[in-house]
C-alpha cells in the first residue's frame, strides 16, 4: 500500500491541475457564441450527413487482433521475468519449450490472418 | 514524529518535482522544436517575443503560446456530447502527467537509517504501470474524437487509437527482450543492471530491441514519420478539430508530455537510465570528491568554450536591431557560469568534502545525467520529425503488423536463445 500511494495521490495532482486548465480557459475567455462558432466544422461548408454513420470494419479487426497479441504479450511478462533465474537453475531449456509451444501457436495465427488478408489495409486484393 | 514529518515531505518533494520536471520540460521543448525545426531548415526561427525589450532568443515564444490560448474564447459546439467532449483532454494531460513517477532519477542512496529511492513510488511492476499508462492515453484521443461529432475529428481519432494500439504491441514486445536480460520488472533494477560501462548497455545487447522501441515509440506519441493523426490537422481535421483555447493546449501538453516520457523510458531501458558513463556508483561515491572536482573542471572549461564559440557569431548590423544580439543570449551567461565555476573551484577546491555531502553530489550528478540523456533523446524526437517526410496510412499500418510484430518476436527468440547460450 505505501508503495502506491504516491500514485494515488499524483493522480488526485494530476487530475486536479488538469481540472484547474479546463477550468481557467472557460472563465479567462470571452463568451461571444455565434452561430457560425457553435456549428459544425467541415471546412467551411454546411455539414453534410450525420458524423455517426458506419465506418470500415478494418478498425474493428485491428482492435480484435490487438486484443488477442496483447494478451499473448501479458502473458510473456511473467515468463521473461523469470527466465534469467530458470538459467540459473538449469531449466532454460523447459522454459524455451513451454513459452515455445504458446509461442508458435499465436505465430501460426498471426501468419493465418496475414494470408488471409485481415491485415491489407488498403483494398487492394 | 519527526521521522513521520521527513518521510511525508520526502513523498511530497518525489510528487513535485517529476510533475515540475515535465512541467518545465514542456515550453523547453516547443521552444526547441521551433529552434531546431529553424536551425535544421536554415531559417532564424521565433525570436520577437519580448518581455520589457528583452528577448531571450525565443524562450518567451511557448509561454506567450500558453497566455494566448488561455485567453481564447473556450467554444464548446452544441453537437458535442459535453461529457466526453471535457473529459478527453482530461484524461490525455493527467494520464500523461502520471507515468513519470515509476522512472528513476538517480541511485538509490543509504539516508537516515533507510535507503532513499528517486522515484516517487518503487513499485516492482514498474514496466507494466508504464505500458498501462500509455494505453489509456488511447482513450483521450478516442474520446475527443468521438464526442465531437464531426466526421473528420472522429475518423482522425479512430485512425489515431488503430496506430497507437498497433505500435504498443511491438513495444511491448520489444521491452520483453530487455527484461529477459534484467531478470526483473523494476525500472531501478533495469538501470542498475546496465552498469556504469557503456559498452554494457542494453543498446548494445540488443540493439534490434532499441530499434524497435524507438520507432514504436515514434508512433506511440504520434510523431513524424507517423504523425498523420496529427498531420491530418494541418491538412484537414484531426481528432482535436472541435477544440479550441485551453483544451487544445491541453492536448499539445500531453503530446509533448508523452514525448518526454518516451524519451524516459527509451533512455531508461536502453541508454542507461541516471548511469554516468564509465563511472560506477560506488566508485563515485568513495572518491567524490576527485570526480566532483574534475568534473567541475571539465565543466567550466566546456560552458567557456560553447560560450566564446556562440558570442563570436555577434556581429552588430546584421538585422539592424535587437535580433543582433541573440547569439550573446546563450553565449555570455555560458562564459559567465564556467568563469564562475572556476572561481569556485579555486576558492572551495582546498576544503575537503563532508561524508553526507558526497551522497548527494553522487545523487545530483546522475540526476542531471539523466536530464541531459532525456533532452538528447528529445533532441532525436525533433531532429527525425523535420527530417523524414510522413509515411501514408496503409504503409503506416503495414509496417506495424507485417514487419515490426513479427521482427519483435524473432527478437524474442533470439534473445531466449542467446541468453541460454551463454
Amino acid at each position: 500500500m505505501d508503495t502506491y500511494l504516491p500514485i494515488l495521490i499524483m493522480f488526485v495532482i494530476a487530475g486536479g491541475f488538469a481540472g484547474a486548465f479546463l477550468l481557467l480557459s472557460y472563465l479567462l475567455g470571452p463568451k461571444k457564441p455565434t452561430d457560425s462558432k457553435l456549428s459544425v466544422y467541415e471546412c467551411g461548408l454546411n455539414p453534410v450527413g450525420s458524423a455517426r454513420e458506419r465506418f470500415s470494419v478494418k478498425y474493428y479487426l485491428v482492435a480484435i487482433l490487438f486484443i488477442v497479441f496483447d494478451i499473448e504479450v501479458v502473458f510473456m511478462y511473467p515468463w521473461a521475468v523469470n527466465y534469467k533465474n530458470a538459467i540459473k537453475d538449469g531449466h532454460g531449456a523447459y522454459m524455451i519449450a513451454v513459452m515455445g509451444v504458446f509461442f508458435v501457436m499465436l505465430v501460426l495465427g498471426l501468419f493465418y490472418e496475414w494470408r488471409k488478408g485481415a491485415m491489407n489495409w488498403s483494398n487492394q486484393a | 514524529m519527526d521521522t513521520q514529518l521527513l518521510h511525508f515531505i520526502i513523498v511530497t518533494l518525489k510528487l513535485v518535482i517529476p510533475f515540475a520536471i515535465i512541467l518545465t520540460f514542456i515550453p523547453l521543448l516547443v521552444w526547441l522544436e521551433r529552434k531546431g525545426s529553424a536551425f535544421i531548415q536554415d531559417r532564424p526561427g521565433p525570436n520577437r517575443a519580448a518581455i520589457m525589450g528583452i528577448r531571450l532568443c525565443g524562450l518567451i515564444h511557448p509561454f506567450a503560446d500558453a497566455m494566448k490560448l488561455m485567453f481564447k474564447e473556450d467554444i464548446i459546439p452544441s453537437q458535442v456530447h459535453k461529457f466526453f467532449y471535457v473529459l478527453a483532454p482530461f484524461i490525455a494531460l493527467s494520464v500523461a502527467s502520471v507515468t513519470f513517477l515509476v522512472i528513476p532519477f538517480a541511485a538509490p542512496m543509504p539516508f537516515g537509517g533507510g535507503v532513499l529511492s528517486f522515484q516517487a513510488a518503487n513499485i516492482n511492476a514498474g514496466v507494466l504501470y508504464i505500458l498501462a499508462m500509455t494505453s489509456m492515453g488511447v482513450f483521450g484521443i478516442m474520446l475527443a474524437g468521438w464526442a465531437s461529432n464531426n466526421k473528420f475529428a472522429r475518423l482522425g481519432g479512430l485512425r489515431s487509437s488503430a496506430q497507437m494500439i498497433s505500435y504498443e504491441l511491438s513495444m511491448g514486445l520489444a521491452v520483453i527482450s530487455v527484461i529477459m536480460w534484467a531478470g526483473s520488472l523494476a525500472l531501478n533494477d533495469i538501470v542498475s543492471l546496465q552498469g556504469a560501462n557503456i559498452l554494457r548497455w542494453n543498446f548494445i545487447y540488443d540493439p534490434l530491441a532499441c530499434l524497435i522501441f524507438i520507432t514504436a515509440a515514434f508512433a506511440e506519441t504520434n510523431r513524424t514519420p507517423f504523425d498523420l493523426p496529427e498531420g491530418e490537422s494541418e491538412l484537414v481535421a484531426g481528432y482535436h478539430t472541435e477544440y479550441s483555447s485551453m483544451k487544445f493546449s491541453m492536448f499539445f501538453m500531453a503530446e509533448y508530455a508523452n514525448m518526454v516520457i518516451a524519451s524516459a523510458l527509451i533512455v531508461t531501458l536502453f541508454f542507461g537510465g541516471w548511469q554516468i558513463p564509465f563511472l560506477d556508483t560506488n566508485t563515485f561515491r568513495t572518491n567524490a570528491d576527485y570526480y566532483l572536482y574534475y568534473f567541475l573542471v571539465a565543466a567550466a572549461v566546456c560552458c567557456v568554450i560553447l560560450g566564446t564559440f556562440l558570442s563570436i557569431k555577434f556581429k552588430k548590423g546584421r538585422f539592424g536591431d535587437k535580433r543582433d544580439y541573440e547569439p550573446l543570449v546563450f553565449g555570455v551567461p555560458a562564459v559567465v557560469a564556467g568563469l564562475a565555476i572556476f572561481c569556485l573551484l579555486v576558492v572551495l577546491g582546498r576544503f575537503p568534502l563532508p561524508l553526507e555531502a558526497a551522497n548527494w553530489i553522487v545523487a545530483v550528478c546522475q540526476i542531471f545525467t539523466f536530464l541531459f540523456k532525456v533532452l538528447l533523446m528529445c533532441w532525436v524526437f525533433i531532429w527525425v520529425r523535420w527530417t523524414v517526410p510522413r509515411i501514408r496510412y496503409d504503409q503506416l499500418m503495414d509496417l506495424g503488423w507485417k514487419f515490426m510484430l513479427p521482427l519483435a518476436m524473432l527478437n524474442i527468440v533470439i534473445t531466449a536463445v542467446r541468453m541460454l547460450w551463454q
